[in-house]
């Protein structure tokens, strides 16, 4: 027994005595808190600080074209839509804290857009968009189709907004949609504020639900069914055989589709390479991490191969027409190329990158077999 | 076993796992075993209450079997959730069920003087030993392989994300840390049946018992495991600490404890009882000593094609980690579609499925009959996939090119995954 715990000693002195310059990682820990603040103060943090001041406009818009609508207030409801679509596209992917408690996402962005209870609700003049049941009649899509979609040419769309029986009420619809979009925002961002913001960083262990582990989850689950799915592959009909033109963002203005989606592309790249909003800087992010890991595919470093396969993506989708759902109609083909490049980058983020940061997908136990 | 039924139950996990999914994974030849819908809280409720009866020793045998057969209902219900350590609770409650546990400090002992004694045969003791001697050895062998030995893995990736620990953490950054502990575990899991057997040794192995055991349960989600492994590993003790530790538990409840200290020796109530007992037991052994070896029979990388996997105490040895994609096409219209995994797995058994060809292969089938029940006719079902094992990068998996629908689970798996290009020496 003394033998037996001489051995063990010697052992654990010869481990201590191992030098560890040979080692293959850094000595130094990787700040992974850091990761965390550069996310949340140099990205989520303005990104939503941005999109926040831009539905703001949207609402003071739609305000001052429910007062007074004519084609020139019209255009600049228009604009800020736009804008404010655009800007979402940005902060759509941190669904978590007070958006998920919200279901924010769910509340902004359900496309195709549900017209006819539209209608119904304008007609009858009573509705609460805070049901779930509603999620589909309000929010960036909703607006879409009562700013563009209503009727054939702007004249006609006006009327509904001048003339018809029920104006007041298109007006207080709008209106209605664009507060609670501006609202619900700023429930967000006063939230990251004051106390989440915090509460995300210091929460830097490992484990489910660390910080770390659930914007990677989201942002996995934001790039391979809402990026990659929702935009290009329920359109060209990956999931159903069948092309579905109808599901497209800013499927009634027709000619967003495209840069909507690019934005979102553009987005899910910088988060990934940690670059600060409306900024060429960049700070520690899941590719420098990648990095620090040493992480390789058959010789490459991961963080290149990823991306390269964004640039790719890129590529094959700005050769697509402004309006996927022409697009769709047209030449599919060129459409399932572009999901092809999207998809290649699901393999590596899933597999390959939690593989390398090993982040698990969900909580039950597991002994890895 | 009893804390295991109630944080299963505590965690929601009974509707996460058994009801909320629309289709399980079943093992060959236990297809029947589905989940009871709502009557599944009454199958954990039974599992739970004769854990109570045999841990009180009241209606000993009719409690051991009731536990065994719902536990091993339960765990047949859905592979997804295998664990080697659900496993061994599994078959130590059948062995259980020969052995008599009753005979000494319990409720049917009290009850019946005939059967309370203080003695019992040394193989009913030295047989729970032996399937403990067993998980240790058969896990330390199989660990015995050039990527736990030689690269480290999985542990370099394991470990180096438990940065938070104290201490440990930032010896974790460090890779001669995960050689030291690939190394030290695999030489704890050959040595402490030994350690434990030996008594000059045994005080030291116990020691190393509960310092790795509680180790693994800081570093990984493994639940119960760590602490029935370190109560188990009493059983290697003579009778004199389990008679200290009793006298403390009847002092503490109040029950004499000198009522069961009658100086008999247990005698199986007929003779065909015990000899039954002994050959069943012995069979028993000798397909544990072999199931865990029948790998060798099938060809291919078993890392890879995990034929021969499960049941054979290897635990902890794979990262592995996979994405699946299955495309459906209608061979009448030629038209083709992906499946959203979503729409019928939930994200753990998406997460199990995609890197287990027997999950991927039972899934496809699925896939036929619901799309057979959809109104396509023979559906060809294509699955574009892709693993990562043990940080290499990741590689396609299943073949392409194949049609699921005409592959059976008899059918040897190499001919339908693609080669694994690397080679993992060793047992």
């Amino acid at each position: 027994m003394k033998k037996l715990a001489l051995i063990l000693l010697s052992l654990l002195f010869a481990w201590s005595c191992t030098d560890s310059s040979t080692s293959g990682l850094n000595e130094d820990d990787f700040a992974r808190e850091a990761i965390l603040v550069n996310w949340a103060d140099n990205i989520i943090i303005p990104a939503f600080e941005d999109f926040a001041a831009k539905t703001s406009a949207l609402k003071s818009a739609t305000e001052q074209f429910s007062n007074n609508p004519t084609q020139q207030t019209l255009a600049e409801l228009r604009q800020e839509w736009v804008e404010s679509y655009t800007a979402w596209q940005r902060v759509s992917m941190f669904e978590m804290g007070k958006a998920m408690e919200l279901r924010y996402r769910d509340n902004l962005n359900i496309y195709p857009t549900d017209t006819d209870e539209i209608l119904e609700n304008i007609r009858e003049g009573t509705y609460n968009l805070e049901l779930p049941s509603l999620n589909n009649s309000q929010g960036f899509p909703a607006l879409d189709f009562l700013l563009y979609g209503l009727d054939e040419s702007d004249q006609e769309l006006l009327s509904y907004y001048t003339t018809h029986e029920n104006a007041d009420s298109y007006k207080g619809y709008v209106t209605d949609v664009a507060t609670r979009i501006d609202t619900l925002t700023g429930t967000v961002l006063e939230e990251w504020q004051n106390g989440y913001r915090d509460e995300f960083v210091s929460n830097s262990g490992n484990g489910a639900n660390s910080s770390l582990d659930m914007m990677v989850n989201d942002y996995i689950f934001y790039y391979e069914k809402i990026l990659r799915a929702g935009k290009i592959g329920i359109p060209a009909g990956v999931f159903s055989g069948t092309a579905l033109d109808g599901h497209i963002e800013g499927f009634y203005s027709k000619v967003y589709s495209k840069s909507l989606f690019l934005e979102s592309l553009r987005a899910s790249q910088n988060f990934f390479n940690g670059r600060h909003f409306g900024s060429q800087a960049t700070g520690e992010s899941l590719s420098s991490y990648l990095e620090f890991l040493n992480s390789t595919k058959d010789g490459s470093a991961l963080s290149g191969l990823i991306n390269s396969q964004f640039e790719e993506a890129r590529l094959r989708a700005e050769g697509l027409e402004s309006n996927l759902s022409d697009q769709v109609k047209k030449n599919n083909t060129k459409m399932l190329s572009a999901y092809d490049a999207l998809q290649r980058n699901v393999v590596f983020m899933k597999v390959d990158m939690l593989q390398a940061l090993n982040i698990n997908v969900d909580y039950v136990d597991a002994d890895g077999d | 076993m009893l804390i295991s039924i109630i944080r299963f139950a505590a965690n929601g996990w009974i509707y996460k796992l058994y009801i909320e999914p629309d289709f399980h994974f079943s093992y060959a030849g236990f297809e029947w075993v589905q989940p009871l819908g709502s009557y599944t809280y009454i199958l954990f409720l039974i599992c739970g209450l004769s854990a109570i009866f045999v841990s009180l020793g009241l209606k000993y045998r009719i409690a051991i079997i009731t536990f065994f057969l719902s536990f091993t209902y339960i765990e047949l219900m859905d592979k997804t959730t295998y664990l080697n350590h659900y496993y061994f609770i599994s078959i130590l409650s059948f062995l259980m069920i020969f052995l008599p546990a009753n005979a000494y400090f319990s409720m049917d002992a009290f009850r019946n003087k005939q059967l309370r004694s203080q003695q019992v045969p040394a193989w009913t003791i030295d047989s729970i030993k032996l399937l403990l001697c067993i998980v240790y050895f058969y896990a330390g062998l199989a660990k015995l392989n050039s990527d736990w030995l030689i690269r480290a893995m999985p542990l370099e990736i394991w470990l180096p994300s438990k940065y938070s620990l104290p201490i440990l953490g930032d010896l974790f950054q460090q890779s001669w840390s995960h050689y030291a502990f690939s190394w030290a575990g695999a030489l704890y899991d050959l040595a402490i049946p030994f350690l434990l057997l030996i008594r000059r040794t045994r005080v030291l192995a116990f020691a190393l018992v509960v310092v790795f055991h509680l180790l693994t349960r800081v570093l990984f989600p493994i639940g119960m495991f760590p602490y029935i492994m370190i109560v188990s590993a009493l059983i290697f003790f003579d009778g004199d600490l389990h008679n200290k530790i009793l006298s403390y538990l009847s002092r503490w409840l109040k029950i004499s404890k000198s009522m069961f200290d009658n100086s008999e020796i247990y005698t199986f109530p007929k003779k065909w009882v015990k000899k039954a007992s002994i050959a069943l037991i012995t069979l028993f052994f000798i397909l544990q000593l072999t199931i865990p070896f029948r790998y060798l029979l099938y060809p291919g990388e078993l890392f890879w094609t995990e034929e021969g996997y499960r049941f054979s105490w290897r635990v902890m040895l794979m990262e592995k980690t996979g994405y699946a994609n299955f495309k459906v096409i209608n061979p009448d219209s030629g038209q083709r579609f992906y499946v959203d995994n979503t729409q019928f797995l939930t994200r753990f058994q998406e997460k199990q499925m995609s890197f287990q060809p027997d999950f991927i292969l039972e899934y496809a089938h699925f896939l036929e009959d619901h799309y057979e029940q959809q109104g396509i006719d023979n559906p060809e079902i294509y699955v574009d996939s892709y693993v990562a094992l043990n940080g290499r990068g990741s590689q396609p998996y299943v073949n392409p090119d194949i049609d699921l629908t005409t592959i059976t689970e008899s059918q040897n798996r190499q001919t339908w995954l693609m080669p694994f290009n690397d080679d993992i020496k060793g047992l």
